[in-house]
C-alpha cells in the first residue's frame, strides 16, 4: 500500500510547488505592503500609514484615475455584456447544430482573437480605423474589446452547454413549447453557470488590457491600465502601490465570485 | 457508433434553420473587426510610408527591404543582409524559448503535486495558481520591476542575509525581462499540465513498480508521454504571448533587450512613425505564431487519428 502513495510522490516537488508560489505571490505581496508605507520614497520604510490611499481618491492625480476607472468599468461591462451575447448565441449553434455548414471554420474564427498575438490585433485595428477614417476613442476601444472578449466568454459557455444534453429542450417541445420558449425557460436557466463565468471572465479580460487600449484609444481618453503605464513611464510612485492593491482586491473579489458561483452550480446540480 | 450519429442529428431539429442566424453575429463581428483588419495589415505593409505616421498608396517593398536588407545611407549601396531587426527576432525567439522552458522546469512538478492531493484540497491549489492570473497583467510587471529593482526589497533581502554584497543589478537587463516573461505566463503552463496529470491511470505507475521501474524511471518513460498534450498546450500558451510580449520588455528591459512587441509598438507610437514597415514586423511575427499553431493543431489531429 504505502508503494503507491510512493510512486504518487516524487522528491523536490513539494519545495518546486512552493517555489512556484513564491515567484507568483512575493511581487504582489511586497506592493502591497509598500503601499501602506508612510514615506515619499519608495525605498525607505517610514511606517504604517493609509496617506496614498487617501491621495489615490482625493489627491492631485485623483480626478485622473476616477475618470479613468470609470473608463475601464464602462467599457468592461459593456464589451463583457456584447461578448457574452454574441457567445451565447454562438454556443447554441455550435454544440446544438453538429453538421452546421463550416462550423470548423466557425470554431477557428471564434478563437482567432485568442491565437493572433496581442500586438498584432493592436497593429491591425489601429490601422483598420484609420483606414476607413474612424476617429479613435471611446468607441474604438469598445469595438476592439468586444473582439477579444468573444472567445474567453465563449469557452466556459460551450463547455457548460457540453453536459447539457438536449433531452430537456426535446421534452419541453414535447409539452408544445415553442422553440423559443424551450430556450428561455429550459436551456437558458441551464446554461446560466456557464454565462456567469464568461461574463466575469470577459470583464476581468477587458479590465486587465493595456496593449490594444492603447493603441486604438486616441489622444485625451484613458483607462486605468494606460493611466497607470504613462505614470509609471514616469518612475514607479508610492500612489501607483496603493491602486495597484485596490486592483489587486477587486480581481481577488472576483475570482471568489466566480469560484462561488461554480460551486452553487454544482451543489445545485448534485441535488437534482 | 452509426446509431450515435443519427440520433445527434435529429436534435438539430429545434434550432433547424436558426443555427446560421445563431453563429451570424460572431462571424460579423470577428470577420468585420479582426479578419479584415489582418488583411489590412497585409496590404498596408506593401505600401509607402508616411513621414509623421500613415501611408501613401503606393506599392511598395520598402518595408520588407529595410527588415532584410541593408542598402547604406543612401540606399544606392549594393545590398547587404541587415542584422537588426533579424537579431531582436532572434533574442524574442530565444527568450519566448526559455521562459518556456523554465515554466516547465516550475510548472511540471507544480501541476503534478497538485493533481496527486486529495481532491479537496486540489481546488485550494488551483485557486492559488490562478488568481495571479486574474490580477492585472500590469500591475504583475510593475510588481516585479519594483521588487528586483536595484534597491528594491529583493536586494535589501539578500544584501541582509549575507548572500550578496552588492545589490544585484537586474533592471534593463535580458534576465530581469526573462523573469518578467515567467512570472507573466507561469499559470498558463500549469493549468493544462493539471489537466492532463489529473486524468493519468496511477494503475500504470503501480504497473510500473511491479516491473521493477525506479521513481525516476517510471517519471521519464510513463508519466511524461501520458502528460504530453499538456505540457504541448501549455507551452505554446506560454510561448506564443512570450514573443509578441511588450510590457515585460518595455518595463523591464531597456535599449539592448528590445524585443519584437517594443519594435513594432515604436513604429506606431513613438517617434519612428513607419507604419508599413510596423505592418511587416507583424506580418512577419504572425507567420513565426502561425507556423507553430499549425504544426499543433496538425500534432493534434495525429493524436485523434490514432
Amino acid at each position: 500500500m504505502s508503494k503507491i502513495t510512493d510512486m504518487r510522490r516524487f522528491p523536490g516537488f513539494l519545495q518546486l510547488t512552493l517555489l512556484c508560489l513564491l515567484v507568483l505571490y512575493a511581487p504582489l505581496m511586497v506592493v502591497m505592503v509598500y503601499s501602506f508605507n508612510d514615506s515619499t520614497s519608495i525605498t525607505l520604510w517610514g511606517g504604517f500609514s493609509l496617506r496614498w490611499y487617501e491621495d489615490v481618491f482625493f489627491g492631485l492625480d485623483a480626478p485622473k484615475f476616477k475618470q479613468a476607472a470609470l473608463n475601464s468599468l464602462t467599457i468592461a461591462v459593456m464589451a463583457a455584456t456584447c461578448a457574452t451575447i454574441i457567445a451565447v448565441s454562438a454556443a447554441v449553434a455550435m454544440m446544438r447544430a453538429r453538421h452546421l455548414k463550416g462550423r470548423t471554420a466557425s470554431f477557428a474564427l471564434i478563437n482567432l482573437p485568442l491565437m493572433v498575438p496581442e500586438i498584432v490585433t493592436a497593429v491591425a485595428s489601429l490601422i483598420f480605423f484609420s483606414a476607413i477614417g474612424f476617429a479613435t476613442g471611446y468607441a474604438t476601444i469598445l469595438v476592439a474589446h468586444i473582439v477579444f472578449c468573444i472567445p474567453f466568454a465563449y469557452l466556459p459557455i460551450a463547455a457548460r452547454m457540453q453536459s447539457i444534453e438536449d433531452t430537456y429542450e426535446q421534452a419541453a417541445m414535447d409539452l408544445y413549447a415553442t422553440p423559443a420558449q424551450a430556450f428561455r425557460l429550459v436551456l437558458l436557466p441551464l446554461m446560466m453557470p456557464g454565462i456567469f463565468s464568461g461574463f466575469l471572465l470577459a470583464f476581468i479580460i477587458s479590465l486587465d488590457d493595456f496593449l490594444i487600449t492603447n493603441f486604438v484609444k486616441g489622444a485625451g481618453i484613458e483607462t486605468l491600465p494606460t493611466a497607470i503605464f504613462g505614470s509609471v513611464k514616469q518612475g514607479i510612485k508610492p500612489n501607483i502601490m496603493a491602486i495597484s492593491t485596490l486592483l489587486l482586491l477587486v480581481s481577488v473579489g472576483f475570482v471568489t465570485l466566480s469560484y462561488l458561483a461554480s460551486r452553487m452550480g454544482q451543489n445545485r446540480e448534485k441535488k437534482s | 457508433m452509426a446509431g450515435g450519429i443519427a440520433n445527434a442529428s435529429e436534435s438539430a431539429g429545434i434550432y433547424k434553420g436558426r443555427a446560421g442566424l445563431l453563429i451570424l453575429p460572431s462571424w460579423l463581428v470577428i470577420g468585420f473587426f479582426l479578419l479584415l483588419p489582418v488583411g489590412m495589415m497585409l496590404i498596408y505593409s506593401f505600401l509607402t510610408k508616411e513621414f509623421r505616421g500613415g501611408v501613401i498608396w503606393e506599392f511598395s517593398l520598402a518595408a520588407y527591404d529595410q527588415f532584410f536588407f541593408n542598402r547604406g545611407l543612401f540606399g544606392d549601396e549594393p545590398p547587404q543582409i541587415e542584422w537588426t531587426y533579424i537579431n531582436i527576432f532572434w533574442r524574442s525567439l530565444w527568450q519566448a524559448g526559455l521562459a518556456t522552458l523554465f515554466c516547465l522546469i516550475i510548472g511540471f512538478p507544480t501541476a503534478w503535486f497538485i493533481a496527486t492531493r486529495v481532491p479537496r484540497h486540489r481546488t485550494v491549489w488551483l485557486l492559488l495558481i490562478t488568481i495571479p492570473y486574474w490580477v492585472n497583467l500590469l500591475i504583475r510587471t510593475v510588481s516585479m520591476k519594483f521588487l528586483i529593482r536595484d534597491t528594491g526589497p529583493m536586494n535589501e533581502f539578500l544584501i541582509w542575509l549575507g548572500a550578496i554584497g552588492e545589490p544585484l543589478q537586474l533592471v534593463n537587463t535580458n534576465i530581469a525581462v526573462q523573469l518578467g516573461l515567467f512570472y507573466s505566463y507561469l499559470p498558463f503552463m500549469v493549468l493544462p499540465i493539471y489537466a492532463s496529470a489529473e486524468r493519468y491511470n496511477f494503475a500504470l505507475s503501480e504497473a510500473a513498480a511491479d516491473l521493477y521501474a525506479g521513481r525516476w524511471t517510471t517519471l521519464r518513460l510513463i508519466i511524461l508521454p501520458a502528460v504530453k498534450p499538456g505540457i504541448i498546450a501549455g507551452s505554446i500558451l506560454v510561448f506564443v504571448p512570450s514573443l509578441g510580449a511588450f510590457l515585460a520588455p518595455d518595463l523591464l528591459g531597456g535599449a539592448k533587450t528590445f524585443m519584437i512587441g517594443s519594435l513594432i509598438e515604436e513604429q506606431f507610437k513613438g517617434n519612428a512613425g513607419n507604419w508599413p514597415f510596423g505592418a511587416a514586423a507583424s506580418i512577419i511575427l504572425l507567420s513565426i505564431v502561425m507556423t507553430v499553431l499549425i504544426f499543433y493543431a496538425r500534432s493534434q489531429t495525429r493524436r485523434e487519428a490514432r
